[in-house]
């Protein structure tokens, strides 16, 4: 008789079966480690739907897998996407946690205490609509349409930009200019005639030598980007890396600056300098393309290594050592932009040295530089011309930030704040995925503006700093749970991404399109919506490409070849016209002169940190996005917290251990209102501190990221506000340790 | 056949997606990981040098962790991977305390987890999460024992080191320097 098969035994068999499996597997040919088929996976693709992410703004294209009872299990990102190149960031891949997360506004609510006291109501989507619509009326007829803004960061600022437009509102900002990447693209519009945009024109994969600025790539997660980085880090790059902070960047470097900071502006300059003066620039280049050579030439004389190495700690030999590198590889260099660079108020200027070394460096339109993206052309929906608005932000700025060319979200904010002399304030706001009491400097400024409004509505999946002082909350549905706008991409090849629900709604919440569109009802703007449903919508907009709906649910992500041959516009030295005033590149600004603005950067000195405090620098992890992903339970548990670098020489100064708790206080007295623990560490200067943006959240109503970690913004209390554009640099602030925090109150 | 994984510290700049990527992919509890990453820095200010990995199970050839099991739940499967029964697993810990490498946790439900090379997608002829995910593209798994495979010939070619080699756990996870 046989031995009856035990439990135990059967699976052991079933482990053997399957380790013949492997042998035999069709699908992967171990000879090469190649996979043969992708896609034909049984059992580990049983259902997938496109999406492109939304934890933060680069926006990859990827696939929700269900398991098998039909729930959400896992993203990935989507083979074909420029953006990812089929393999997203933990972020992403943690993206799921942001439909999981029971922390989630769930259902409409109203108010009913005081602004910030955090006490509300639920309420219908009926009875939140009418609330918003009586006031946004009431603000029409007593002071304007103009006096409604919208905040907005996410793929739900089209449709609710349509709203405000509708209505007769143009005071629409996004945080990601004035307080992110906007004098990068003033001064690089201002020498090269165009921006970089998102995601960067930089041409990283094919680069010979890399120069980044403060910009810390691998630790910005901008996933595209990252891959090009490590992908010319393998093939020997040179990589030279100008930061206060020894970053992952830094120890991939060749050469590490660690430049005492506020003074990258010398380092610039004197980069330039040995540039022009050891006749290293792209002569051919400078002399066919360059208008205002010579002025820069003078300008730059005195300007010499020996000079910038009393201001920035960077020994001459360095300079000129790292300037040669950089010559060696032209045309194949960037001297890259950056993306925040919001930092000491002269950053628009700062962009400009950074454009001129490109110019001189020849790497602008050339391979290994920076690449023509493409952009495919994608129609928006017909509608009837929006009313002309008496009044936009720049009104509440004469003779101000000239060369902004969007709206501020600060200039917003400041507008709201009364006993400014002018005739129209904004009265109302609707804030839709930004957490702007973490995201705009000057707290005190905010909750002033806040204050004085008659209407703040917010639109987010999760209850943040900002919800607490709304009016209405309307619970938006994450980005898994929704269509939206098609993402369209401009890249190497242009593309466009689908995002389809990949589950139903979770709880009673609803999409940025659904909201605008019955709100735009309400209002009596139904003209402007003129699609009863986003599917139609969007199947209309891609049956005007030659596309269709079912077609793009099948790929997520459809590439469109270039029109012409030109990556690289300016290979071969052809002639060319750039949209500047000149047609060339102009080292010397002639749009900043006939605005007032210097037409050649200079270097200003900035303060410096009083004795017994250290510049406060903040930057990114890989794992979180701002504030917005700090109460996501996958990427929570990957980092809880942030924590303050300190030089160990400092910490032996204060007697700071690693882990223990502190306080920080800035040089306003403004102390963080929770403690964050000591990393001590070599890896930065003994004049600065650093940590992580976007943690310290003080809503109770995040049960995990409450009071988790200390608040950058908090103590961002001073600004330094960029005359070109308005731009508020953040990195002028000052701390010192406090062993102990403040009292608590009693509440 | 013996299964293996290159990682190139060089490349790997510490985001910890192939940490994620394994939790979901794997459904480990949160709270809980089969793969962390290690960022050391040596020297002094300002002279550093700073090495990332992504650190896991090493599947050693020599495992201490099969010696010390008293039910035989830890074991050698397919190509070499060090594997967990769970049914047969009594969770007595005796691994976890012979890994000199930390890989193992107990599962909420009372067995013993970690790293599987993720060995259902390896049959269904698919990467391993962590090495599919990788944006970086710092992680190479493969078949050692053949001389034509990507992993052997990156290793053949870069210079490498193991974790803790005075083991004596002849570890199948490669770092490469």
């Amino acid at each position: 008789m046989s031995k009856p098969v035990s439990r135990r035994d059967f699976i052991r068999l079933a482990g053997l079966g399957a380790a013949g499996l492997t042998v035999a597997s069709p699908f992967f040919d171990w000879k090469h480690g190649e996979i043969l088929a992708r896609d034909t996976m049984p059992g580990l693709y049983t259902k997938r739907t496109p999406t492109y992410c939304e934890v933060c703004f680069w926006m990859c294209a990827g696939w929700v897998h269900h398991n098998e009872d039909g729930e959400i299990w896992k993203i990935t990102g989507n083979e074909d996407d420029p953006h990812c190149n089929g393999r997203f960031c933990p972020r992403g891949t943690g993206g799921v946690g942001m439909y999981y997360d029971e922390d989630r506004l769930k259902t409409p609510l109203i108010r009913t205490e005081e602004r910030g006291k955090q006490v509300f109501r639920e309420a219908s989507w009926d009875e939140a609509y009418t609330y918003i619509a009586e006031k946004m009326n009431l603000i029409k007829e007593k002071w304007g349409p103009e006096c409604m803004a919208l905040f907005t960061h996410g793929s739900g600022g089209h449709y609710l930009g349509n709203l405000l437009r509708a209505f007769g509102s143009n005071n629409i900002a996004a945080p990601s200019y004035a307080q992110c990447r906007g004098p990068r693209e003033v001064g690089f519009i201002g020498t090269f005639g165009e921006g970089i945009d998102s995601p960067e024109r930089t041409d990283i994969r094919d680069t010979k030598c890399l120069v980044l600025i403060g910009s810390h790539i691998g630790e910005n997660m901008h996933n595209g980007q990252v891959q090009e980085f490590s992908d010319a880090v393998d093939k020997g790059a040179t990589i030279i890396t100008v930061d206060p902070r020894f970053s992952i960047a830094a120890g991939k470097s060749k050469f590490w600056l660690p430049i005492k900071p506020a003074t990258d502006m010398a380092l610039l300059l004197a980069w330039i300098h040995v540039l022009i003066y050891d006749e290293l620039y792209d002569q051919k280049y400078v002399e066919k393309y360059a208008y205002g050579f010579d002025e820069l030439k003078a300008h730059v004389k005195t300007f010499t290594p020996e000079w910038a190495y009393g201001i920035t700690t960077i020994h001459p030999h360095i300079i000129r050592e790292t300037a040669r590198e950089m010559a060696n590889a032209s045309p194949s260099v960037i001297v890259h932009p950056g993306r925040h660079v919001t930092w000491y108020g002269d950053d628009t200027q700062r962009e400009r040295a950074i454009a001129i070394l490109n110019a001189l460096l020849g790497s602008w339109g050339r391979r290994g530089g920076f690449y023509n993206p493409a952009k495919p052309s994608v129609p928006t929906h017909p509608h009837p011309p929006y009313p002309k608005p008496k009044r936009d932000w720049r009104y509440a700025f004469p003779d101000k930030y000239k060369l902004a060319g969007l709206a501020l979200a600060s200039g917003l904010c400041d507008a709201t704040v009364p006993g400014v002399s002018r005739d129209c304030n904004v009265r109302g706001w609707i804030v839709n995925g930004t957490n702007l009491i973490q995201t705009l400097p000057d707290q005190k400024n905010t909750l002033a503006a806040i204050q004085a409004l008659e209407l703040i509505v917010v639109i987010d999946t999760m209850p943040m700093e900002i919800t607490g002082y709304a009016d209405v909350i309307l619970p938006e549905c994450t980005y898994l749970e929704r269509y939206d706008d098609l993402r369209i991409s401009a890249h190497r090849e242009g593309s466009i991404a689908l995002r389809v629900p990949a589950a139903e709604k979770k709880y009673n919440t609803k999409s940025a399109w659904e909201m605008a569109r019955e709100l735009g009802m309400k209002l009596g703007l139904a003209d402007y919506f003129p699609f009863k449903t986003q599917e139609a919508e969007l199947d209309w907009q891609l049956k005007e490409m030659g596309l269709s709906l079912d077609e793009m649910r099948k790929i997520g992500v459809k590439k469109f070849p270039r029109p012409a041959d030109d990556l690289y516009p300016l290979e071969g030295l052809p002639d060319y016209e750039f949209y500047t005033n000149t047609g060339k590149i102009e080292l010397y600004a002639t749009q900043f002169e006939a605005e007032g603005y210097p037409a050649l950067p200079t270097y200003t000195a900035h303060e410096e940190p009083p004795y017994g405090f250290y510049r406060l620098i903040y930057g990114r992890a890989p794992m979180h996005t701002f504030s917005r992903t700090g109460n996501n339970p996958n990427l929570f548990d990957l980092m809880e917290e942030n924590v303050v670098w300190v030089n160990p020489k400092v910490a032996k100064e204060w007697g700071l251990r690693n882990d223990q708790p502190v306080w920080l206080e800035n040089q306003d007295g403004v102390i963080s209102s929770s403690s964050i623990k000591v990393r001590v560490t070599e890896r930065i200067r003994f004049d600065s501190v650093y940590m992580v943006h976007g943690f310290g959240h003080t809503n109770a109503k995040l049960s995990r990221a409450y009071g988790r970690g200390a608040s950058d913004s908090e103590l961002i209390t001073r600004v330094h506000i960029d005359p070109e554009m308005g731009g508020t640099g953040m990195r002028g602030n000052f701390v010192t340790f406090r062993l102990e925090g403040a009292p608590e109150v009693q509440s | 056949m013996r299964y293996a994984m290159a990682i190139d510290t060089k490349r790997c700049v510490g985001c910890s997606d192939c940490v994620v990527a394994c939790q979901t992919e794997n459904k480990v509890p949160i709270g809980f990981c089969r793969d962390w990453i290690v960022e050391t820095t040596t020297g002094t200010y300002p002279q550093l040098q700073m090495e990332i990995r992504s650190e896991r199970c090493n599947h050693c050839t020599d495992a201490p962790c099969v010696r010390a099991c008293p039910t035989k739940a830890s074991h050698y499967g397919a190509g070499g991977i060090v594997t967990v029964d769970h049914e047969e697993c009594i969770g007595c810990k005796a691994c976890i305390a012979s890994c000199p490498y930390d890989a193992r946790y107990v599962h909420p439900e009372g067995y013993v987890d970690k790293c599987t090379f993720c060995i259902h997608r390896v049959e269904q002829g698919e990467h391993p999460a962590c090495v599919a995910v990788c944006p970086t593209h710092a992680m190479t798994f493969g078949d050692m024992d053949d001389r034509m495979s990507d992993i052997f010939k990156l290793v053949s070619r870069r210079k490498w080191k193991t974790l803790i080699p005075e083991a004596g756990t002849r570890p199948n996870i490669y770092y490469l320097i």
